[in-house]
C-alpha cells in the first residue's frame, strides 16, 4: 500500500515542474495569443541558469532558494527580450508565423546556451537541507519532492490572488478577452503584453530550475518538456491555469504509474488518456470554447486553375529538371534529388495547411513513418525497393488515419499542438524501440533496386514520382474534394450549414498528405541508404513548415520555391559551427519581414507596380 | 472641440475613408449618420486610433492625435463606446468598470461607479454578475459606464441602438440627453434617423468614405432632398 | 400540411431557462416572424431547430421527421436552407463558386477528386444566382463584395439544395431601411412561387410587418403573443414588452 502511496506522491513532484512551465505557456497564450515555442527554452534556461548560480555560492538552504529564483527572473528578463526584439512584430500575423518565429528562437537559444554551457549533460546540486528521504511505510520519497508537491499548490493559489485580487490582473483577464477594447479604454496594451511575457518566462524558468536535483541538465530539455507541455495544454484547456494544474498532475500520476504496469508505453496511456479527454471535450478539461486564435488574413487569397503562362513555366521547370543530369555532376544530383523530395514533402504539407488551414506541427511524422515504413520492410524481410514503396505511403496514411482522427476534433493552435505530440510520440517510439528500429544507430544498408542504384536513374525515379506527385495535389486542390476543404477553411459554420462533413473531408485529406509526405519520406530513406529518429523529428516538422512559409501559404508554386530555398540555405550554412543560430535567426527575420513568404511577396509587389502604373 | 479634418483610411487594399472632416463643439452631441458600410464605424475608429489613419488629423482642443496608439488617444480624453459592445463577459460589472477606470480630470466630471449606478440603475443591483450574464440591453449601458470610467470630455458612441428592442432605444436616448446635460460632449453614429433626432444637435451625413451634409438636426428634418438621397427610409 | 412542428421545446443552460415550453407549427408555404427583446431566446431557439443546440425536452418534427438529435449538416440534407446574421460565405471562392459549393453537397459530390469544382453544375449556379438578382456578381470574389450582395448570396446558398423550410436569423441585420424591404420582399416572392415556408427573426419592424403572415412574440423563452401581424401590433403587452411607444 505505502508503496503506491509514495508512487503517488512521486506522480505529483513531477507534476509541479510540468505545471509551472505549462501555466507560463497558456497565460502568454491567453493574452498574445501566441503559442510560444520557445517555451521550452527557457525552462531549459532555467536549468543552466540556476545550476551555474548555485554552484558559484556557498551552500546553503538560502543560497540554493535564492539561486533558482534569480535564475527564474533572469529567464523572465530573457524573455522580456524575446517579446520586445521578436513577438511585438508579429502579433497581428497569422498564427503559422509566430509559431515558426518562436521555433527560430529555439533555435537561436540552443545554440547559444551550447555556446556558454558546452555539449556535454550537466548534474545539479542537491537541496540543501532537503537532501534525504521520508520514510512512509518503509518506502522512501525524497524530501525535495514534499517540497516540490507543496510548491504546485503554492503557486496556482498565489497566481489566482495576481490574478483576482489586483487590477493588473483584472486587466490581464479583460486583454485575454478583447485586447483591442482594453486599448481603447487607455491601458498601455504593450506593457500588459511585455508583463504577461515576463510572469510566463519567469515561470517556466522556475520550472527548470526546480528541476535541477531531480534529472540531469541537458540540451534536450527544451524540445522534450514542450511535446510534454503541449499535452498537458491540450488536455487541460489552453487558457486555463486551474486546467494546467489538473493535466499536469494526470500526466504526472500517468508517468508514476504507467512505468509500473507497462513500462514500455507510457506513451501509449498518455496517448489513451488524451484521446478520452479529447473525445468528450475537445476544448480540453477546462478549456473555453470562444478563444480566436491567432490574426487570420483579411482576405484570403483565390486560387485559380493554372493559365497557359504558369503551365508553360511549370513545363519548362520539368524539361530543365529533365536536362540537369545531362551536364551535372554528382554532387548537384544529390542536392536536387533532396530538394525535389523535400518539395514533395512540404506539398503534401500544402495542401491541408495552405488549402485546408490546418496548421500541422508535426508533419515529419508522415514522413518519417514513411521512411521507416520502407526501410524496415527492407532491413527486416528483404522487401524489394518497388515494394517497399508501396508501403511507404501505405503505413504513412494508416499513420494519418489515426493522428488524424484526433486532429480533426481540434482547429487552430489546439490543432498544431496536437500534431506535435503526435510527432513527438512517434520519434520517442522509433528512438526507443532499439530492437526493431535500431534507436539513435538508425536503420543502414537501406538501398534502390538494381535498376535505380545508379544516381542517373534514380534522380529519373525521383523526378518522375514528385512531379506526378505535386500534379496530383494540385488537381485536388480544384477538385471538389479541395473545394470542400477550402470551404472548410474560410467557414466553418457555411460548411456545417451545407451539408459539409467538415471533420470526414479533413481526416481524409490528413490520410491523403500523409500518404504523400510518407512517399517522399521512402525514397528519402532509399536516396540516403539509411533512415535516423530525426527523419520524424521536431526539426523536420519545422522544415516543411519553413518551405511552405518561405515560399508564401497562399501560392501553389510556394512548397517547390520553397524547398529549394531551404536547402540552399541548410547547404551555405553547414559548414559553420552554429548553423543553427543563422537559421533561427534567417527563421526570425523572415517571419517579422516577409509575411507572404518569397513567391507570395513577388506576387504582391507585382500587383503594386501594376496598381501603380 | 473635437476636430477631424482630411482622413483617409484603408482597410488592407480597400479605400474606405476620403477625407473625412468633422467637428464637434463643446456640450454638443453630433448625429454622423449614414448607410450601412458607408464608413461611420471607420470613422470612429480612425479618430480613437483603431484605424490608423493613412491621412488627415484629429485635434482634440488642438492637440494632434492622429497616429498616437489608442491608449493614448484615450488618455487624453477620447471615450470609445463600440458597436459591438465587447463587454468582458468572463469580469464581473464592477471589474468592468475598473478596467475603464482613469485618472480625474480638471475640466470634465469625476465618474464613480456610484455615479454611475445613479445614471444606471439596473447596473448597480447587478455589481457581481458576469458580463456574459447580461442582456443586450444591459450590456450596452456596461459598455457606456465602462468608457465613462475614464473620465472622458468627448465620448464616441458607435451605433448606440443597433440591435436593440424599441423599448430599449427609448431609455438609451434618455441617457444620452442625460450625458448631455452634464456637459459631456457626443459624438455619436446611428442609421436609425428616429433616435438620432431625438438626441442630437446637430448632423453629418456620410456616404461611401465621404462627407455629403453637415447641418443642424432641424434644417435636415426639414431637408427632404437630402434625406431621400443619403439615408433613404 | 405543416412542415415544422415543434411541441413544448426547453432549453436550459446551467439550470436557467432560456427557452420554456414553446410550441408551434408553421404551415407550406408560410412566412412566420420570430420576434422579441434581447435575450428572449430567440437565438437558443434557432438554434435548436437548426441543430446545433440540442434541446433538454420537447419534440421538433420536419416535414412529418423527428429531427432532435440532428446535426446541422443533417438537418439541412432534410432540406432545410439557413441564412446567418452576420453572413458566412467562403470569401476565396467567387459567388457562383460558393453556390457551387452547396450544390456539389447537394448532390453528394464531395469527394470526387479528379473533376474540376469550378465546371460542375455551373448552369444550375448561375440559375440560382439569376433568381437572386446577383448573376451579374457571379465572378466576382465573395472576400470583396457589397455587404447587400452578400446577403443574396447567402440566400442564393440556402436555395441551392431547394429547400422546403428556410430559417433567417435577421435576413436584414446591417442594411440600409431601403435594401431591407427590397431584400425581403424578393425573398417573399421567391419563396411563395417555390412553396418555401420561412421562419425568421427580425429587429426592423417595417419588415415584419410587411412580409410576415403571422408574428410570434418570445419573451423571457415564453411565447407571449402569437398572431396576424395586424393582431400583434395592438396587443398590449406586446407594446410593453418590445414594441414600444414608437410603433403604437
Amino acid at each position: 500500500m505505502s508503496f503506491f502511496v509514495v508512487q503517488f506522491l512521486t506522480g505529483l513532484a513531477s507534476a509541479a515542474s510540468l505545471f509551472l512551465v505549462a501555466c507560463g505557456l497558456s497565460i502568454i497564450f491567453g493574452v498574445t495569443r501566441i503559442v510560444n515555442f520557445a517555451h521550452g527554452s527557457f525552462y531549459m534556461l532555467g536549468a543552466y541558469l540556476a545550476a551555474t548560480i548555485v554552484a558559484t555560492l556557498p551552500v546553503g538552504i538560502f543560497s540554493y532558494w535564492g539561486s533558482v529564483l534569480v535564475a527564474a527572473l533572469v529567464v523572465g528578463l530573457i524573455g522580456i527580450v524575446v517579446e520586445i526584439v521578436v513577438l511585438r512584430r508579429i502579433y497581428h500575423a497569422p498564427e503559422l508565423f509566430q509559431l515558426v518565429a518562436t521555433f527560430g528562437v529555439v533555435l537561436v537559444v540552443q545554440d547559444l546556451t551550447l555556446a556558454i554551457w558546452g555539449p556535454a549533460d550537466k548534474l545539479g546540486p542537491l537541496a540543501p537541507g532537503l537532501d534525504s528521504a521520508v520514510n512512509i511505510g518503509g518506502q522512501l520519497l525524497p524530501e525535495y519532492d514534499v517540497a516540490l508537491i507543496i510548491l504546485g499548490p503554492a503557486v496556482l493559489g498565489l497566481l489566482w490572488l495576481l490574478f483576482h485580487r489586483t487590477r493588473w490582473g483584472t486587466l490581464v483577464r479583460a486583454a485575454t478577452q478583447d485586447r483591442e477594447m482594453v486599448g481603447a479604454l487607455g491601458v498601455n496594451q504593450r506593457r500588459i503584453f511585455t508583463s504577461v511575457f515576463f510572469l510566463g518566462a519567469c515561470l517556466a524558468g522556475l520550472g527548470g530550475a526546480v528541476q535541477i536535483p531531480r534529472e540531469p541538465i541537458s540540451l534536450m530539455m527544451d524540445l522534450n518538456v514542450i511535446a510534454e507541455v503541449f499535452v498537458v495544454v491540450v488536455i487541460g484547456g489552453m487558457g486555463s491555469i486551474l486546467g494546467a494544474f489538473l493535466a499536469a498532475v494526470i500526466i504526472g500520476e500517468l508517468n508514476a504509474f504507467g512505468i509500473l504496469i507497462f513500462p514500455e508505453i507510457t506513451l501509449v496511456l498518455l496517448f489513451l488518456v488524451m484521446a478520452v479527454v479529447l473525445v468528450i471535450r475537445p476544448r480540453g478539461l477546462l478549456g473555453k470554447p470562444e478563444l480566436t486564435v491567432g490574426a487570420q488574413p483579411a482576405q484570403i487569397a483565390a486560387i485559380h486553375l493554372p493559365g497557359p503562362a504558369t503551365k508553360l513555366a511549370m513545363g519548362v521547370l520539368f524539361a530543365v529538371l529533365a536536362l540537369v543530369p545531362l551536364f551535372a555532376g554528382d554532387f548537384l544530383l544529390v542536392l536536387l534529388i533532396e530538394v525535389m523530395l523535400l518539395a514533395l514533402f512540404a506539398a503534401s504539407l500544402h495542401f491541408i495547411m495552405g488549402n485546408g488551414g490546418m496548421v500541422s506541427f508535426g508533419h515529419a511524422a508522415y514522413f518519417g513513418i514513411g521512411a521507416y515504413g520502407a526501410a524496415l520492410a527492407v532491413v527486416h524481410s528483404d522487401s524489394p525497393m518497388e515494394l517497399a514503396l508501396v508501403l511507404a505511403p501505405t503505413a504513412a496514411g494508416l499513420a494519418g488515419l489515426v493522428f488524424g482522427w484526433f486532429c480533426v476534433r481540434l482547429s487552430g493552435v489546439y490543432f498544431a499542438m496536437l500534431s506535435l505530440a503526435f510527432a513527438q510520440i512517434a520519434w520517442s517510439v522509433v528512438f526507443q524501440w532499439y530492437e526493431v528500429t535500431g534507436g539513435d544507430d538508425g536503420l543502414l544498408g537501406i538501398w534502390p533496386s538494381e535498376w535505380a542504384s545508379d544516381r542517373f536513374a534514380f534522380y529519373y525515379l525521383s523526378l518522375i514520382i514528385v512531379a506526378g506527385g505535386v500534379l496530383m495535389l494540385r488537381r485536388m486542390i480544384f477538385s471538389p474534394f479541395g473545394y470542400a476543404l477550402r470551404a472548410g477553411r474560410d467557414s466553418p459554420l457555411r460548411s456545417d450549414a451545407i451539408g459539409i462533413n467538415l471533420r470526414h473531408q479533413q481526416w481524409a485529406s490528413i490520410v491523403i498528405a500523409g500518404a504523400f509526405a510518407g512517399l517522399a519520406g521512402g525514397l528519402y530513406a532509399f536516396s540516403k541508404g539509411s533512415v535516423f529518429p530525426d527523419a520524424m523529428s521536431i526539426p523536420r516538422s519545422v522544415d516543411a513548415l519553413v518551405m511552405v512559409l518561405l515560399g508564401g501559404v497562399d501560392t501553389l508554386a510556394g512548397p517547390l520555391v520553397g524547398a529549394a530555398a531551404l536547402i540552399g540555405l541548410e547547404d551555405a550554412i553547414s559548414r559553420f559551427d552554429y548553423w543553427r543560430l543563422i537559421l533561427g535567426l534567417v527563421i526570425i527575420l523572415i517571419c517579422v519581414t516577409a509575411p507572404n513568404g518569397i513567391v507570395g511577396s513577388l506576387k504582391l509587389a507585382f500587383a503594386g507596380r501594376r496598381e501603380r502604373e | 472641440m473635437l476636430e477631424a479634418s482630411g482622413i483617409d483610411a484603408f482597410y488592407g487594399q480597400a479605400h474606405i475613408l476620403h477625407g473625412v472632416g468633422l467637428s464637434v463643439g463643446r456640450g454638443e452631441v453630433l448625429a454622423l449618420l449614414g448607410r450601412n458600410g458607408a464608413g461611420k464605424s471607420t470613422t470612429m475608429k480612425s479618430i480613437i486610433g483603431l484605424v490608423r489613419p493613412a491621412a488627415g488629423s484629429v485635434r482634440l482642443d488642438g492637440a494632434e492625435l492622429a497616429g498616437l496608439p489608442p491608449h493614448e488617444i484615450a488618455r487624453a480624453g477620447i471615450g470609445y463606446v463600440p458597436e459591438e459592445r465587447r463587454v468582458f463577459t468572463e469580469l464581473t460589472v464592477m471589474e468592468n468598470l475598473s478596467v475603464g477606470l482613469q485618472p480625474a480630470r480638471d475640466s470634465t466630471p469625476t465618474w464613480t461607479p456610484e455615479r454611475l449606478f445613479e445614471l444606471f440603475p439596473n447596473l448597480a443591483e447587478m455589481r457581481d454578475r458576469q458580463g456574459g450574464r447580461m442582456s443586450g440591453g444591459e450590456q450596452q449601458m456596461l459598455t457606456i459606464a465602462r468608457t465613462l470610467m475614464g473620465n472622458p470630455r468627448v465620448i464616441l458612441l458607435d451605433e448606440p441602438s443597433e440591435g436593440l428592442a424599441p423599448v430599449i432605444v427609448d431609455q438609451m436616448a434618455r441617457t444620452v440627453q442625460e450625458l448631455k446635460r452634464d456637459g459631456l460632449t457626443v459624438l455619436l453614429s446611428e442609421q436609425n434617423l428616429h433616435f438620432a433626432s431625438a438626441v442630437a444637435d446637430r448632423a453629418t451625413i456620410i456616404e461611401k468614405g465621404i462627407i455629403r451634409y453637415s447641418g443642424t438636426m432641424a434644417a435636415l428634418a426639414a431637408d427632404e432632398e437630402a434625406r431621400a438621397a443619403y439615408l433613404t427610409v | 400540411m405543416s412542415v415544422l412542428e415543434v411541441e413544448r421545446l426547453v432549453k436550459k443552460f446551467g439550470g436557467v431557462a432560456a427557452v420554456r415550453e414553446v410550441s408551434f407549427s408553421l404551415g407550406e408555404g408560410e412566412i412566420l416572424a420570430l420576434i422579441g427583446p434581447n435575450g428572449a431566446g430567440k437565438s437558443t431557439c434557432f438554434n435548436m431547430l437548426n441543430g446545433q443546440l440540442r434541446p433538454d425536452s420537447g419534440r421538433i418534427r420536419l416535414l412529418g421527421r423527428d429531427t432532435v438529435g440532428l446535426s446541422p449538416r443533417q438537418v439541412w440534407r432534410r432540406g432545410v436552407g439557413r441564412t446567418f446574421q452576420i453572413t458566412a460565405t467562403f470569401t476565396s471562392m467567387s459567388v457562383r463558386e460558393n453556390v457551387q459549393m452547396a450544390l456539389l453537397s447537394h448532390h453528394r459530390r464531395l469527394y470526387a477528386l479528379v473533376p474540376l469544382a469550378a465546371r460542375q453544375y455551373r448552369e444550375e449556379a448561375e440559375r440560382i444566382l439569376d433568381l437572386v438578382g446577383i448573376a451579374d456578381q457571379a465572378e466576382r470574389s465573395c472576400g470583396v463584395l457589397a455587404y447587400g450582395d452578400l446577403k443574396k448570396v447567402e440566400l442564393a446558398v440556402a436555395l441551392a439544395n431547394e429547400p422546403r423550410l428556410l430559417l433567417m436569423d435577421e435576413p436584414t441585420a446591417g442594411m440600409a431601411p431601403r435594401e431591407r424591404i427590397e431584400l425581403m420582399a424578393l425573398t417573399a416572392d421567391i419563396v411563395r412561387k417555390q412553396g418555401i415556408s420561412v421562419l425568421f427573426t427580425e429587429h426592423d419592424m417595417d419588415v415584419v410587418f410587411t412580409h410576415a403572415d403571422r408574428i410570434m412574440v418570445l419573451n423571457r423563452g415564453e411565447l407571449v403573443a402569437e398572431g396576424a401581424p395586424q393582431a400583434v401590433r395592438e396587443d398590449p403587452l406586446v407594446k410593453q414588452i418590445y414594441l414600444g411607444a414608437g410603433h403604437a
